[in-house]
């Protein structure tokens, strides 16, 4: 299947409903499906040819670390997941997609709903000039939840679950480029949970804090494993080895080896992943 | 050359390129200077033909500060002239509502659409038309309101007067929104991508991305656009000179005539004796004109800085 993903425009006018406080861990997908499934996935932007048939599956709230080289397409996989690509132009994706077994290629795809069930933190925390708590408020917000009260525990509870809470809840209505790096990270990832994602996709989230603030993602991280799927990019191998289930390597566009981090890190299948993580090249 | 051959050459030839250095700085400099020193020379010359009305006995006897607001009646020319710039504020005020009424919403949406919607070609294909009409001399602008803007407006409210506030500032407002567009659009490109994505990466739709988001983090510079274009607006002098009718009436009907401080400038200075009281409440006109701008300015540079601090966080 071929799509044109900058004709794929989201819709202006329909919105889902404000999703429920569920509990967690977030409902598992459906026995036998993954969370994330990826299939012969190829990605060009214009002419370069980004990701070579990429095929992985990810089961439900799991931590899921993809390491590799600079340039060979972390992001530009983890990005694929919630369709953050179609925002460059010239972007070509085939293959296909799944999350909890539905197809998000297809020409119907609710993107923004799929948005909000795959939530996304960035490599630089990039939090709204607006207040620590509009900031978390702003998803909620955006599916029409106005109710003072409801916003008003949800936020709570997104930034308790952010590890955030007993630093901010005296300045709720500062504004959030007060923060210092790694807390900004830490609204982006409450303001994340705010709208009740499943899945967490993390692009090198660590990459451009100090090693205390470091420490801190990578706590929040453990804290979050086993309720929601997350997968995060990073660079760094330590990290990967501390925080994640499994392990992807990706080379040049290709995914060389995906397997149970133990193993990846211990006894790799193949020998570019050997070479790799024993740092030979990259 | 002063490579090939070093000593001597290579010195004279440093020495060339340093002269020739001084020579651009000093070029510059003086541009700079002589622009600055131009406008100050303008300045002082309307505030000095201005100044009769607040200072000369003789000048005030026919026209001072008191006299401006103690008469309903605009008739400088007359066997008793009469000076009350009420119906000229009263009617600036108008068409400078009209105007900004009709041009903020169109240009600021405008410039959203394309800074966030337009695909890359239809945003340049948006561009050159706004340019051809901040292009459009005011001269055509103001024919184009008189001949054939006032004649659909007429029919379309039926209203009695041909010329009237909503004439002149509908056209006023197409003179102003090029202005406000360019200025809110470049505010709206600069705002980082990264907030662009965070907000669809929440499952925001691109609409409320553009509104809840984009707009208010370029509110700065985009409340700076619509305050030059304000400023463009009180100062713009050949389309209300055509388009308003030109009555100095006092008035809150929108489709009564008007007539603007700066249509009063135009249509008047020609005619007038030089140094006459007339002649020095003209300047004193200019001179009000130029203090509405210039607070106006002063007060979209405050606004900019303000907002961006409270942006940043401060
Ligand atoms: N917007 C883009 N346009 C063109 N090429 C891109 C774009 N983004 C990334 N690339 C290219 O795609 C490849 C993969 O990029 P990326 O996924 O960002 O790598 P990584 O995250 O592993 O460092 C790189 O060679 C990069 O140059
Ligand atoms: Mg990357």
């Amino acid at each position: 299947m071929t799509v044109e993903m900058t004709d794929a425009r989201p819709s202006l006018v329909t919105r889902p409903a404000v999703p429920p406080r569920t509990g967690e861990p977030k409902p598992a997908a459906p026995a036998g499906v993954p969370r994330l499934a990826a299939r012969e996935l190829q990605l060009h932007y214009g002419a370069h040819h980004a990701l070579k048939g990429v095929t992985l599956q990810i089961p439900s709230n799991s931590v899921t670390a993809i390491i590799g080289p600079s340039g060979c397409g972390k992001s530009t996989l983890l990005r694929s997941f919630n369709r953050m690509n179609d925002l460059i132009p010239g972007v070509r994706v085939e293959g296909a997609i799944e999350v909890s077994g539905r197809s998000v290629l297809a020409p119907g795809t609710d993107v923004v709903e799929l948005r909000r069930r795959v939530g996304m933190v960035f490599q630089r925390p990039n939090p709204f000039p607006k207040s620590i708590f509009e900031n978390v408020a702003f998803g909620l917000r955006m599916l029409g939840l106005d109710d003072r009260g409801e916003l008003g525990a949800r936020v709570e509870d997104s930034l308790r679950r952010a590890a955030l809470w007993d630093e901010v809840k005296d300045r709720l209505d500062r504004s959030a480029m007060q923060l210092s790096g790694g807390q900004q990270q830490r609204l982006c990832i409450a303001r994340c949970l705010a709208v009740e994602p499943e899945v967490i996709l993390m692009d090198e989230p660590a990459s451009a804090l100090d090693p205390t603030a470091t420490a801190r993602i990578e706590e929040l991280i453990l804290d979050l494993k086993g309720r929601y799927t997350l997968v995060v990019v990073t660079h760094n191998m330590q990290q990967a080895a501390r925080i994640s289930d499994h392990t992807a390597f990706m080379l040049q566009g290709v995914l060389v080896e995906f397997d149970d981090t133990r193993r990846v890190f211990t006894s790799p299948s193949q020998k570019l992943t050997e070479d790799y993580i024993t740092g030979r090249f990259g | 050359m002063a490579l090939l051959r070093p000593g001597i050459d290579a010195t004279r030839h440093r020495r060339m390129q340093l002269w020739r250095e001084r020579f651009i700085e000093f070029a510059l400099r003086s541009s700079a200077l002589f622009a600055v020193v131009g406008l100050l020379l303008i300045i002082v010359f309307v505030f000095r033909e201005a100044a009769p009305v607040l200072f000369d006995r003789e000048t005030q006897r026919e026209a001072s500060v008191p006299g401006f607001f103690a008469t309903p009646l605009w008739q400088p020319v007359g066997d008793v002239p009469k000076y009350g710039i009420v119906p000229l504020l009263v009617g600036t005020f108008k068409v400078v509502v009209v105007a900004m009424v009709f041009a903020t919403p169109l240009a600021v949406l405008a410039a959203l659409f394309s800074s966030e919607f337009a695909s890359p070609r239809v945003r340049e294909a948006i561009k050159p038309v706004i340019e051809i009409l901040a292009g459009i001399p005011s001269v055509v602008m103001g024919f184009f309101a008189l001949m054939v803007l006032a004649s659909w407006l007429q029919q379309w409210t039926g209203s009695t007067i041909r010329l009237n506030a909503v004439n002149a500032g509908i056209a006023l407002g197409l003179g102003v929104i090029p202005t406000i567009y360019t200025v809110a659009e470049d505010a709206l490109r600069a705002v980082p991508r990264s907030y662009r994505e965070a907000s669809l990466g929440l499952g925001a739709t691109p609409w409320q991305t553009a509104w809840h988001v984009a707009l208010p983090a370029a509110s700065a510079g985009v409340g700076a656009a619509v305050l030059l274009g304000l400023a463009r607006a009180v100062g713009e002098t050949m389309i209300v000179l055509m388009a308003s009718g030109n009555a100095a009436i006092i008035s809150g009907d929108p489709f009564d005539s008007v007539r603007t401080l700066s249509a009063s400038i135009a249509a008047e200075l020609a005619e007038v004796v030089v140094g006459s009281p007339h002649y020095s409440v003209l300047f004193f006109l200019g001179a009000l004109l130029f203090t509405i701008t210039f607070i106006i300015n002063v007060a979209a540079g405050v606004f900019v800085e303000r907002l961006r601090k409270r942006l940043a966080g401060a």
